[in-house]
C-alpha cells in the first residue's frame, strides 16, 4: 500500500481531514438554520438554497475568476432566498414546512436549470491554510489543509452563540422564537424578526453551497449536495438549537462520513457502502438515545412548528 | 406619591353573539387596593384586558388621573404606567429569570452586561420581601415562584397601576398573604393603585378597600368592603338564586380496594424522580385526599394515573388487575379522571365543546354505531344534556373549547368524567379558579360519586377542601407519603407540619 508507512494511523488522520472538509457545508447550513428556527421559523428550502449556492458561486467564480465573489453571491442568494420563504411564511394560513418543501423544489430545479452550460468547466478553488507545512508526510500534510471557510463557519457558530446570549438582537430573536404573545406584548415586531433570521439563515446555507462546487468536491453537478442540506437541518434538532453544539454536530457527522474513504485508502474497501451510512447511523441513534417521550426536548423554541 | 387614578367608562366587548361586558363604568382612586369579584365568565378578565388594550373594546373611555387616554396596544399602557400579571403565566419558558426581566425593559442596550444587570436586580430584590431564583430557566420554576416573579417584574418596571387576574390562585396562603401584604404597603404609601380579580374573600376582606361586581357582563355595583359582609358579596355575585345545598356524605364503611399503588416511581420533566417509591389504597365509597404543597410529585402521580406519564418502577393495580393507563383498561374499569389546567391536560383546544365532551365515547355508540362512523348528532345532543346538568357557560354545543373561560373549561371536562358513573375518579385541583357557587357544586358531585360507591382520589393544593372532602388524608412530600391519618381524627397541625417537610 502507497500509504507512506503511516499505516493504519492513516485513518484517523483521513478522518480529521475528512471532517473538516465534509463538515464545513453542514456548520454553515446548521448554523444558519439554527438562527432561523430560534426566531419560530422553520426553513426546510435550506437544500434547495444550498445547491442554488453552489451553482451561482461556481457560475461566478468561472465567468470572474474570482471565487471569493462567488462566495458574496452565493451568500446574496441565500439571502433572498430565505427572505422569500419568511415573506411567504407571513402571510395568513401558510404553513413553514410546506412552504419550505416548495422553495426547496423550487430552488433546486432552478438551480439545475441555470447550471447546465457550467457542469464541464473547471473554476477556480478557494483555497486553503497549510497548517501541515512542518511535516514531511504528505498524508499529515493533506489532513492539516484546513480551508478559509472552515475557520469562517466556526468563527460565526461562537459569534451567533454569543450574540444570542448577550445581545439585545438576539434577546429580541429568542422572544420572539419563544413566545409571539409575550413578543407582541414588547412591542416586538415578530414578522420583520423572523424575517431577518430567515434571510440570514438562508445567506449561511449559501455560502455553505458555494463550499461544494467551489472546495470540496469543487465542482459543480446536479448530485452534488445529495440531502446535506435537509441532513443539516434535522442536525439543528440534534443540537438542541445550540450553535455552538451544531458546530460539534457537523464535525462528529463530517467524520462519521469520512470513515469509509478513509478505510478505503488504506486498503479496507469491504462495506465501503456500509461505512459510507455511518454518518446517518450514528444520527439516528444519538436521536433515540437521547429522546424521550415525556422529558421535554429542552431548549426547543416555544414557537417552533406552531402551526396556525 | 405618584399611584394614579382610573376610571373606566361605558365598556363593551362582544365576542360573536355573547356580550362579555355590557357598558360596564368602574372607578378606581389613587392608593386604592380594588377587588373585581364575579362569577366564572362573568366578564372580569375582558374588563381588564380591554383596559390594558389586549382586547379592542367595542366601546368604552379610559380616564387616567381625569384625563382622557387611548389604549389600543398593551405597550401604550405600559408607557403610561399600567401593568398587568395575566390569568395565564407570561414569563418566558426557556429564559431565565434574569433575561425575562433585562428583556422587558424599555430601553435595552445593544450589547447587554450582565454582571451589571445582575446586580441592578439583585438589589431591587433586596427591597423586596420575597425573590425568586434569578438564573433558573422560568419553565423550572413552580407555579407559585412564577407568579411571585410576574409581580415582581411588574413592580421591578415600576408600574403605578397594577392589574392582578387570580394572582393568588396559584400562591399558598402563606406566599399569597406574603404577596399581598407588600402590595397593600404599597399601595398605602401611595406608590401603586391595584385592581385585582379574586374569588377569594377572605383575600377581599383581609386586603381590599373596594369591590366592584359583575355577573354575567353587566356591572352590578362598587361599593367599600366597610359595608359589605360575605353574604351581601354573594348575593351581588350570583343573583337571587337559591344556592344548591351542598350533598350528605352517607356514613358508610369504606367497601373493597379498587386502586392499589406498590412502590411506584416516577420521573419528572427534568428526569429526577419526583414519586419516590409510592404505595396506596383506595377503597370503594371513600375519598382519599392527597394534601401537599405544589411540587412534591402530586402532578406526576397524576399524570401516571391518567397515562401521561410512564411509571420508572412500581406497579398499578384496578381492581386486583394489573393497571398500565391505557384507553381499555379505562374504559373497563370504569376510571374517570379530571387532571390540573383542564384545558391543556384533558382538552383538544381547538375542538368543540361536543367533540370534547365526547372524547371519552366517541368510538362506542350511540356516537359511533360501529366503531368507524362518527355521528354527529348523537355527540351534540349528549353535549347538550351534559352543558345543561352542569350549567357550563357556552355559546353552544360547536363552540371551540378555548374560547370558554376557565371555569367553565372546568366544568365541561367533570360533565364528560362524571357522566361515565365511575368506579375510580381522580381528581387534581378541582376547584382551582373557580367562583364560590361553582366551588359548593363540584364539591357536592364529588361527594355524590363517592356517595354513589366510587373510589376518589383527590389531589388539592387547598387543605380546606381536603379537610372538607376526605375520608382519609395522606400527605406527600419530596415524592413519598409523609403522613396517612383518617379524616375524623386528622391533626391540622400535623398535616401542615408534614407538609413543610417536618
Ligand atoms: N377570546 C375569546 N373568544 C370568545 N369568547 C371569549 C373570549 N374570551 C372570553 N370569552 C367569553 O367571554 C365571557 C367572559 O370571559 P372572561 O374570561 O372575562 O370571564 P372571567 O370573569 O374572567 O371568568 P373566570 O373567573 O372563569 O376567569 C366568557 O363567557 C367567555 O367564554
Ligand atoms: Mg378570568
Amino acid at each position: 500500500m502507497e500509504n507512506g508507512g503511516l499505516g493504519l494511523w492513516g485513518v484517523p488522520l483521513a478522518m480529521l481531514a475528512g471532517a473538516i472538509r465534509v463538515s464545513t457545508p453542514f456548520i454553515f447550513v446548521s448554523v444558519g438554520e439554527c438562527l432561523t428556527e430560534r426566531s419560530g421559523r422553520i426553513n426546510l428550502g435550506l437544500e434547495g438554497t444550498l445547491v442554488m449556492g453552489a451553482m451561482s458561486a461556481y457560475a461566478i467564480a468561472l465567468t470572474t475568476g474570482s471565487p471569493w465573489l462567488g462566495v458574496l453571491v452565493a451568500a446574496c442568494v441565500g439571502l433572498l432566498l430565505g427572505a422569500l420563504h419568511a415573506g411567504i411564511c407571513q402571510l395568513p394560513r401558510v404553513n413553514d414546512i410546506a412552504t419550505g418543501i416548495g422553495l426547496m423544489l423550487l430552488a433546486t430545479g432552478l438551480a439545475f436549470f441555470l447550471g447546465k452550460p457550467y457542469i464541464q468547466p473547471k473554476a477556480p478553488n478557494l483555497g486553503a491554510i497549510e497548517l501541515g507545512w512542518w511535516s514531511g508526510i504528505p498524508q499529515v500534510r493533506q489532513a492539516l489543509q484546513v480551508n478559509y471557510l472552515f475557520v469562517v463557519g466556526i468563527v460565526s457558530a461562537f459569534a451567533l452563540a454569543w450574540a444570542l446570549k448577550n445581545t439585545r438582537w438576539g434577546l429580541i430573536v429568542r422572544l420572539a422564537g419563544e413566545s409571539v404573545d409575550a413578543a407582541l406584548a414588547m412591542g416586538v415586531p415578530v414578522g420583520r424578526v423572523r424575517l431577518i433570521a430567515t434571510a440570514i439563515g438562508g445567506a449561511f446555507a449559501g455560502v455553505g453551497g458555494a463550499f461544494l462546487s467551489l472546495y470540496y468536491p469543487g465542482s459543480w453537478n446536479e448530485g452534488l449536495s445529495s440531502g446535506q442540506g435537509l441532513m443539516a437541518v434535522a442536525l439543528v434538532i440534534f443540537a438542541r438549537w445550540d450553535p455552538i453544539r451544531c458546530l460539534w454536530a457537523s464535525l462528529l457527522f463530517g467524520a462519521a462520513g469520512a470513515i469509509s474513504p478513509a478505510l478505503q485508502s488504506v486498503g479496507i474497501t469491504e462495506g465501503y457502502y456500509l461505512f459510507s451510512a455511518a454518518p446517518y447511523v450514528l444520527t439516528l441513534g444519538l436521536m433515540i438515545a437521547t429522546c424521550s417521550p415525556e422529558r421535554a426536548l429542552r431548549g426547543a423554541p416555544g414557537e417552533l412548528g406552531a402551526v396556525r | 406619591m405618584n399611584a394614579p387614578s382610573l376610571e373606566l367608562i361605558g365598556f363593551s366587548k362582544r365576542f360573536g353573539g355573547l356580550a362579555a361586558l355590557d357598558e360596564v363604568s368602574v372607578k378606581i382612586v389613587p392608593g386604592a387596593f380594588h377587588a373585581l369579584l364575579g362569577e366564572n365568565g362573568a366578564g372580569k378578565s375582558t374588563l381588564v384586558k380591554c383596559a390594558m388594550g389586549y382586547y379592542a373594546a367595542d366601546a368604552g373611555e379610559i380616564l387616567l388621573n381625569g384625563r382622557q387616554v387611548v389604549i389600543n396596544h398593551p405597550k401604550q399602557a405600559h408607557e403610561l404606567g399600567l401593568g398587568m400579571v395575566y390569568q395565564h403565566f407570561t414569563l418566558v419558558p426557556n429564559m431565565t429569570v434574569l433575561e425575562n426581566f433585562v428583556l422587558s425593559r424599555k430601553h435595552l442596550p445593544s450589547v447587554i452586561d450582565w454582571t451589571v444587570e445582575r446586580q441592578r436586580l439583585k438589589d431591587f430584590f433586596d427591597t423586596t420581601p420575597f425573590t425568586v431564583p434569578l438564573d433558573l430557566p422560568v419553565a423550572d420554576l413552580a407555579a407559585g415562584q412564577k407568579q411571585k416573579a410576574e409581580i415582581l417584574r411588574q413592580l421591578y418596571l415600576k408600574r403605578t397601576l397594577l392589574i392582578l387576574d387570580e394572582p393568588t390562585s396559584v400562591l399558598t396562603p402563606d406566599e399569597a398573604d406574603e404577596v399581598l401584604s407588600t402590595l397593600k404597603q404599597m399601595t398605602r404609601e401611595l406608590v401603586l393603585t391595584i385592581v385585582t380579580i379574586t374569588h377569594k374573600f377572605r383575600e377581599v376582606n383581609a386586603f381590599c378597600d373596594t369591590v366592584t361586581v359583575l355577573r354575567r357582563g353587566k356591572l352590578v355595583g362598587t361599593r367599600p368592603v366597610s359595608e359589605l359582609d360575605n353574604d351581601t358579596m354573594a348575593e351581588m355575585m350570583v343573583g337571587r338564586r337559591e344556592t344548591r345545598a351542598t350533598v350528605e356524605r352517607e356514613q358508610r364503611a369504606a367497601g373493597k380496594t379498587v386502586l392499589q399503588i406498590e412502590g411506584l416511581s416516577v420521573a419528572n420533566t427534568v428526569g429526577q424522580l419526583a414519586v419516590d417509591v409510592l404505595s396506596l389504597d383506595i377503597h370503594a365509597g371513600e375519598i382519599v385526599g392527597v394534601a401537599g404543597v405544589s411540587g412534591n410529585g402530586q402532578r406526576e402521580l397524576v399524570e401516571t394515573l391518567a397515562g401521561q406519564r410512564h411509571a420508572e418502577a412500581g406497579v398499578m393495580k384496578v381492581h386486583g388487575e394489573r393497571y398500565t393507563a391505557t384507553r381499555p383498561e379505562m374504559i373497563r374499569h370504569r376510571i374517570a379522571c379530571l387532571p390540573e389546567e383542564p384545558l391543556r391536560n384533558a382538552c383538544v383546544a381547538e375542538m368543540s365543546v361536543a367533540e370534547n365532551m365526547a372524547l371519552r365515547s366517541f368510538d362506542q355508540a350511540p356516537a359511533s354505531p360501529d366503531g368507524v362512523r362518527l355521528r354527529r348528532a348523537p355527540m351534540r345532543d349528549v353535549a347538550r344534556r351534559l352543558i345543561e346538568a352542569y350549567r357550563v357557560k357556552t355559546p353552544g354545543p360547536d363552540a371551540p373549547i378555548k374560547a370558554l373561560s376557565g371555569g367553565n373549561v372546568q366544568r365541561a371536562v367533570l360533565a364528560r368524567e362524571l357522566s361515565s358513573e365511575g368506579d375510580l375518579l381522580i381528581v387534581a385541583n378541582p376547584c382551582f379558579g373557580l367562583d364560590f357557587a361553582a366551588v359548593a357544586e363540584i364539591r357536592a358531585r364529588i361527594v355524590q360519586a363517592r356517595n354513589r360507591g366510587a373510589a376518589v382520589l383527590l389531589v388539592s393544593e387547598d387543605l380546606d377542601e381536603i379537610l372538607q372532602l376526605s375520608d382519609r388524608i395522606v400527605v406527600m412530600f419530596d415524592g413519598k407519603l409523609a403522613l396517612q391519618t383518617q379524616a375524623a381524627q386528622a391533626d391540622v397541625g400535623a398535616i401542615g407540619r408534614a407538609m413543610a417537610g417536618h
